[in-house]
């Protein structure tokens, strides 16, 4: 497989996943969208992550007790999987902080436009 | 939640559903060693259970943690982290070196039992966080209408 | 405004196709986030702490503090949006359910 185009397809997938929630950050106007292009770069990046733990040949990283000498190249690489474990929960928290930001802006100002925020603030 | 959106379908689900996805969140938590889950997994999976509940039934189901319960879960649940971290430094170890009281001859069983103590303060941790969270959002938005 | 951002995302587009070269070929085993300590918690992780599950080792174990400020993390971001939705409410603990 090494050597092809295919062995980098997994980067440009999550590039491009990356570059949708970019995109939707930047243009969209509505925060909530705004927060769903957060989200979806968040996951882009959990999953390039994952990408870089994969290796050929290798099964999940759990050690079965009648292996007593594990290989390295039998497993794949358990650390990335336990930092984007912590990355997940983090970002679910993340999350639940902008939406309630994102509740009181609403109770305040009645709108979640970026257009109609700034014009009022600007009054 | 003051309105619950259930129908009786989504009743009966619930009502079928919910017991399982607890006794599940208890598996995933307990064999986080051994098998693929751990502290954060079962955590989220308790809230979620706990959640559906609430979801399709509302304030009167008289069956949820409510956010002064949530908000103690939470904190002792990172409290027992913090505590575990504590103990084996009594004994002259460093923070979070499991092994370093004598309790067991098998230094081994002794990682063994921290990492366990762990994932459950962890999974109380996230799952108080989790339902204190949803609280917020879902239940105090309006002040108008909740006196 | 849309077409500032989709520039912005095409000069991206351009930076992460030049950088995705030098990344090592999906699979690799002796990548370089596979060759520093990983090798190590594959090899003695079950013999060292007991535990078959090697991302509950490396999680609870080896990076144990780690995971402690993590969980103070998410501890923190929920008191912040508890806070953010309280303030300015008129809320209270009182009639609550527990």
């Amino acid at each position: 497989m090494t050597g092809t185009w295919v062995a980098w397809l997994h980067y440009w997938l999550t590039g491009g996943l990356l570059l949708v929630g970019l995109y939707g950050m930047l243009a969209a106007p509505h925060l909530v969208r705004k927060l769903m292009g957060m989200n979806i770069m968040q996951t882009s990046i959990i999953i390039f992550f994952l990408g870089l733990a994969a290796k050929t040949d290798a099964t999940l990283p759990i050690v079965p007790t009648d292996d007593p000498a594990p290989a390295a190249a039998a497993y794949i690489n358990p650390l990335p999987h336990a930092l984007m474990l912590t990355a997940i929960v983090v970002g679910v928290s993340t999350s639940g902080v902008a939406l309630a930001l994102i509740l009181r802006i609403h109770r305040h100002f009645g709108t979640l436009d970026e257009r109609d925020l700034l014009s009022k603030l600007r009054e | 939640m003051k309105q619950p959106f259930g129908s009786a379908v989504l009743e009966a689900a619930a009502r079928l559903l919910a017991p399982f996805v607890l006794l599940f969140a208890a598996y995933v938590v307990s064999h986080g060693h051994s098998s693929p889950g751990g502290g954060f997994q079962g955590g989220v999976l308790f809230a979620a259970g706990l959640l559906l509940v609430k979801l399709t039934r509302g304030d009167p189901s008289q069956w949820e943690i409510g956010p002064r319960a949530a908000l103690v879960l939470a904190c002792s649940g990172v409290l027992l982290f913090a505590g575990i971290g504590l103990l084996p430094l009594a004994w002259g170890g460093s923070y979070l070196d499991y092994d370093a009281p004598p309790l067991f001859a098998d230094p081994v069983a002794e990682r063994v039992l921290g990492t366990v103590g762990i994932e459950v303060g962890v999974a109380l941790a996230v799952a108080g966080i989790i339902l204190l969270v949803f609280d917020a959002l879902a239940g105090w938005g309006e002040p108008e209408r909740s006196a | 405004m849309k077409a500032t951002a989709f520039a912005l995302t095409l000069v991206a587009a351009a930076v992460f196709i030049h950088a995705s070269s030098a990344l090592p070929a999906f699979g690799t085993a002796d990548a370089p986030a596979s060759a520093h300590v990983s090798p190590r918690y594959i090899e003695r992780g079950y013999e060292e702490t007991g535990a078959h599950n090697l991302v509950t080792a490396v999680l609870a174990d080896y990076r144990g503090y780690d995971t402690l400020g993590e969980t103070t993390v998410i501890f923190t971001a929920g008191l912040a949006a508890l806070l953010i939705i309280g303030a300015g409410a008129a809320w209270s603990w009182e009639g609550r359910p527990r």
